[in-house]
């Protein structure tokens, strides 16, 4: 089916099942232990061996030996895989450097072995008797250092330039021209990267931890050298991703390698002090930003550069992206640019481009307003613009920002904020901040497959994953809809590539269009279900679990008497994300405490409001969203990976180092979904959320501070010691 | 983690003696911090001493005031206990400022006291450290030091000791009790028990082969209002950058001990004279000497202004 004329009225607009808050329905078996995660599958048949990866010891450099003499020889031992008999491997499109290192390493902990045992304690002492000798080479490692000589990109990631940039700036009455930066971050998500592989002749299934089943599928037989069709990838279960399971990782090529060499099934978890160095990280980026305005606050000049870095042939991070969309202006330019650093690699995370890129130019936009002298809100509304600012001539779908800002204010009670350091509440200065919420919306091509049987059970089947989102529960809450049945009526089955290609978790495009693409089986399925219950033409109704066209009607189930039904279609899309500017919208409130003595940040309470479309479900939307907004606060207070620029490592790399939010950092939360149905997007007239729950947050927090303290702080994460000397003194 | 062999011991005299005679032997009671250690290949000991079951946690009154604590007593017990909360409450509110609930109800006495830096590079095996590997170098020297020591750190190495507990007990000048392998005992107050690292890093503590801890203890309740100031990135669940441990009576006299900034708890006792003078006064006393990199020099402001919370605190 494709998508490519603004939706009219359908089934899902009934809302009796979609837009319910709608409990889990794979809660109860995860909460019981029931639903197996990658390390956790029983069923494989044999009984896995385990595998434990050796990560490289230098950042640079080559294996000079490698000598695994003494692990072969220990207790337990299978058998060492390095890349000296691993056979020759390709790479996936997606990974940057390879997942097999050795005997060139290209950054640290880069896996170079992995060692077969018996139970995992043999595999993991065996480990340590590996005596690798490393002839080290000199690399990059400082961002700063390395900014002078970074390039700009092609294609999407050119420079963009409307208007006269420069000239409108220089003659701006009131501007802005200010640096911020970004630390590079760790997705840190709860389970690790972990797969068991096991081969079946030439063939290999992996029951692994990753969001997109079709790339990884591909990937991996990429990797491998062997042909897709060979590559079996299972991942029903996923314990957080945030863009760390995007892509194929180190854990799925050493099962796989390790079973083959094994022959035998081999379960691999990345350890997780491996994990930051030898996966991916969101990279630190250097942002400077230019804004000039009249007196009166209209935006004339808005320019952003970024800069960040990568492996070499790896990609920038996209920071200035939201940059050419969120505010209106006449004169505007964006520029990125990418250094060569010999970090690990860099990747997606947790809103790619706009989680950083919010981060600074929502700092901007309160400083600006300061300088206007106007308030922070207001400078923001009067900014607004309903159309594409690059392309005048290209509206938004819809865009709904300026509600969630007003809307936001009022709830928060904004108009209670005073000046810069004068509230107080004992030793806590108080403060309040501001920040957008901008992320866009992205359609991906989706299949899946239905069935009816005979008991008028419904069963979806879609290699779609539910990385802790919620998509079981919406997918069927999307065939129930359709098909007029209660939520029990439908199972669903996900994340095997034995099923039909869906979207996968990511880039906040999951939720609308993996279930777009059940509709679209849906509706296949539905025609079928007329077709054999001999019903002929006319509109069809299907609801409380009968199926009625005209005056005719039957049970649902009545239809697969004869033998099961099963459609499968998928959902493409025309060309309306090129007519509209698809994208979602929110404001972030933020209140927050900093101790007068110790300089401590602690956020109070958190209001977000969010226009993101129709809401499928507002009890995981909202899960969603204030698991946004705790990462936002991780990222405008603690996360940050320490770059030792000597050694050219991560070195805060297990979870006591790298700090994310706990409990009491998160003291209280408030969602508001404003009532929204994109007719634009697709059928269900939904875009994603969860993403947008995070970008602008870090600012928001930000902007928060400052308000309380008067101490402007451009360098995430805000620690204690970037502002406590500024504080005043304390006897 | 290497192969070891393990023993459950029969008697604390029995341990201590046993651990002498056993090359490669170590004692493990919560196991919180060792075995973590041992999964790194941080620690390798070949024999385990379980230190459990000897009777060793209680926690009784001492003839003329105070109170000894089992070295197996653990850390959320010892919180817990009515008399350390009315007449020590420095070290209650020390000890739930540490870790979290399910690592305190494993964590004891002795293990706290013990348990090894969180230095970054100690725990990377691919990394120089003269503390895990005597005579490797110090990575953390010119590398990531943000946490690490600012005042009495050598050339060697720059690692704090990263216990809250101790620091409550340096403020209460508690002792800590041994037994020898042949059996003798003796107490070594808190102020001599911690080493600074000096040229030896790895030596971190006045313990003796073989030496045990077989409790700690407080002398009489010295009164007063205790403090145990935590400062940290996150709320909870972190080591700190800076805390401070402090008693302070109505009239402004006191001690005060400081967390994160050493390689042992940090008090001067000619600092504590200061306390009625104010924070910088104590501050300019306790840090005398200091030795920051560029990365932790915020400690030493952050140490006063924190001394300057806790003064405030109890005056209020
Ligand atoms: C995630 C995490 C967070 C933490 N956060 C904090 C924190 O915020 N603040 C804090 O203070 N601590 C913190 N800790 C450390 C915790 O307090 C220690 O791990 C714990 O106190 C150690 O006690 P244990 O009994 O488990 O020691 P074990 O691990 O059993 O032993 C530690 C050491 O003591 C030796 N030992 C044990 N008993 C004796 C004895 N009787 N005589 C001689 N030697 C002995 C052992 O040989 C070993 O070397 C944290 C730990 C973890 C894992
Ligand atoms: S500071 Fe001490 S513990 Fe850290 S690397 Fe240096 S020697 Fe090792």
């Amino acid at each position: 089916m494709k998508f490519d004329t603004p939706a009219g009225t359908n089934p899902i607009d009934r809302m009796r099942v979609v837009g319910q808050p709608t409990a889990r329905i794979d809660g109860p078996l995860k909460v019981s232990g029931k639903a197996p995660y990658a390390y956790e599958h029983h069923d494989v048949p044999g009984k896995p061996a385990y595998g434990y990866v050796v990560g490289a010891a230098i950042a640079k450099g080559a294996i000079r030996s490698i000598d695994t003499a003494q692990a072969e020889r220990a207790p337990g031992v299978i058998t060492v895989v390095t890349h000296r008999n691993a056979g020759k491997l390709g790479k996936g499109r997606m990974n940057t450097a390879n997942l097999l290192g050795g005997p060139r390493v290209e950054h640290y902990h880069q896996a170079i072995a992995v060692v077969v045992a018996e139970t995992f304690e043999q595999a993991r002492a065996a480990a340590a008797m590996i005596d690798v000798d490393y002839a080290r080479d000199g690399g990059t490692f400082d961002l700063a250092a390395a900014k002078t000589g970074a390039a700009e990109q092609g294609g999407e990631n050119a420079p963009t330039a409307v208007g006269d940039f420069e000239g409108a700036f220089a003659s701006a009455p009131v501007k802005l021209d200010a640096t911020y930066t970004t630390p590079d971050q760790s997705h840190s998500m709860m389970e690790p990267h972990a797969t068991i592989a096991q081969w079946d002749g030439d063939g290999v299934t992996v029951w692994t931890s990753n969001q997109m089943v079709a790339w990884g599928k591909k990937e991996l037989a990429a990797t491998l050298q062997i042909a897709p069709e060979k590559v079996r990838l299972v991942s029903p279960y996923i314990g957080g991703g945030f863009g760390g399971k995007l892509f194929l990782r180190s854990d799925v090529v050493m099962a796989s390698l390790a079973s083959r060499a094994a022959k035998r099934p081999v379960k691999v978890a990345l350890q997780r002090p491996l994990i930051p160095n030898n996966t991916t990280h969101r990279p630190a980026t250097i942002q400077r930003i230019r804004v000039g305005c009249s007196r009166d606050g209209k935006i004339t000049a808005i320019g952003h550069e970024s800069w960040s870095g990568n492996l070499p042939d790896g990609d920038l991070e996209t920071a200035t992206m939201q940059t050419k969309l969120l505010y209106a202006g006449p004169n505007r330019m964006t520029a990125m640019r990418l250094a060569v650093l010999d970090l690990p690699e860099g990747n997606a995370m947790r809103a790619p481009g706009e989680a950083p890129g919010l981060m600074a130019l929502e700092i901007a936009m309160d400083e600006m307003a300061e300088k206007l002298g106007m308030d922070p809100v207001k400078f923001r509304v009067i900014n607004d613009t309903q159309v594409d600012p690059e392309k005048p001539d290209r509206p938004f779908s819809q865009r709904n920002l300026v509600r969630c800002l007003e809307d936001g204010a009022k709830r928060f009670g904004w108009s209670r904020r005073k000046a810069p350091g004068q509230t107080r509440d004992g030793r806590w200065l108080v403060g309040m901040g501001v920040a957008a919420a901008f992320r866009n919306n992205l359609n991906q091509k989706s299949a899946a497959r239905v069935r009816l049987n005979a008991s008028g059970q419904v069963t979806v089947e879609t290699d779609m994953t539910d990385i802790g989102t919620g998509s079981y529960t919406i997918i069927a809450q999307t065939a129930a809809e359709m098909l007029g049945v209660p939520l029990a009526k439908v199972s669903v089955k996900l994340g095997d590539s034995a099923f039909p290609a869906a979207a996968g978790s990511g880039g906040q495009w999951g939720a609308n269009s993996s279930t777009a693409g059940v509709y679209a089986a849906c509706v296949k399925l539905r025609e079928q279900v007329v077709q054999s219950l001999g019903f002929g033409q006319g509109e069809a109704t299907f609801e409380n679990g009968t199926v009625r066209v005209g005056n005719r009607s039957a049970d649902l189930a009545q239809a697969a008497k004869a033998g099961e039904l099963i459609a499968e279609d998928a959902m493409e899309y025309g060309d309306l994300a090129k007519k509209f500017q698809q994208s979602t919208f929110g404001g972030h409130f933020v209140e927050v405490g900093v101790d007068r003595y110790t300089g401590e940040v602690r956020v109070r309470r958190m209001l977000a409001v969010c226009a993101a479309g129709r809401i499928l479900n507002p009890t995981s939307a909202r899960s969603q969203v204030i698991g946004a907004m705790t990462m936002g606060v991780g990222g405008a207070l603690m996360e940050e990976l320490a770059v030792d620029k000597r050694f050219g490592f991560f070195v805060n790399h297990d979870l006591a180092g790298y700090e994310v939010p706990v409990h009491m950092d998160i003291p209280h939360q408030e969602v508001v979904f404003l009532d929204e149905a994109d007719d634009k997007v697709s059928p269900m007239k939904a875009k994603g959320v969860g993403e947008l729950g995070l970008c602008g947050v870090g600012a928001a927090v930000a902007n928060a501070i400052y308000n309380a303290t008067g101490v402007r702080i451009r360098d995430y994460p805000i620690t204690l010691d970037k502002h406590l000397d500024k504080l005043g003194d304390v006897a | 983690m290497r192969p070891f062999t393990y023993e459950r011991a029969a008697s604390a005299r029995d341990a201590a003696a046993k651990a002498a005679a056993t090359p490669g032997a170590r004692f493990i009671a919560g196991g919180t911090n060792l075995l973590d250690l041992m999964k790194l290949e941080i620690e390798t000991p070949t024999h385990l001493i379980d230190v459990n079951g000897l009777g060793m946690d209680k926690i009784e009154p001492i003839d003329g005031g105070g109170l000894r604590i089992g070295a197996l007593v653990r850390n959320t017990d010892l919180a817990a206990d009515a008399r350390v909360r009315k007449s020590y409450g420095v070290l209650t509110r020390a000890l739930v400022a540490g870790a979290s609930g399910q690592l305190r109800n494993k964590a004891t006495t002795a293990g706290n006291l013990l348990q090894r830096t969180r230095c970054p590079y100690f725990y990377d095996v691919n990394m120089p450290c003269n503390k895990r590997k005597p005579g490797s170098g110090c990575a953390a020297i010119g590398g990531f030091s943000r946490q690490l020591a600012v005042i009495g750190t050598s050339d060697a190495c720059i690692a704090t000791h990263p216990s809250d507990m101790a620091v409550a007990m340096r403020v209460l000048d508690a002792s800590v009790e041994t037994i020898r392998p042949d059996g003798t005992t003796r107490a070594i107050p808190i102020a001599d028990f911690h080493l600074l690292p000096g040229s030896t890093p790895q030596k971190e503590t006045a313990l003796d082969k073989g030496e045990m801890i077989i409790s700690v203890a407080l002398p009489k309740p010295r009164g007063g209002t205790h403090i145990y100031r935590k400062v940290r990135d996150r709320a909870s669940y972190a080591f700190a950058l800076v805390s401070v441990a402090a008693v302070i009576n109505r009239d402004g006299t006191g001690a005060v001990a400081l967390g994160g900034m050493a390689h042992k708890p940090w008090r001067v006792e000619e600092a504590d004279a200061l306390l009625p003078k104010g924070s910088k006064a104590v501050a300019e006393r306790l840090l005398a000497g200091a030795t920051p990199r560029e990365d932790n020099a915020f400690k030493l402001t952050l140490a006063q202004r924190t001394i300057a919370s806790v003064i405030a605190e109890a005056k209020a």
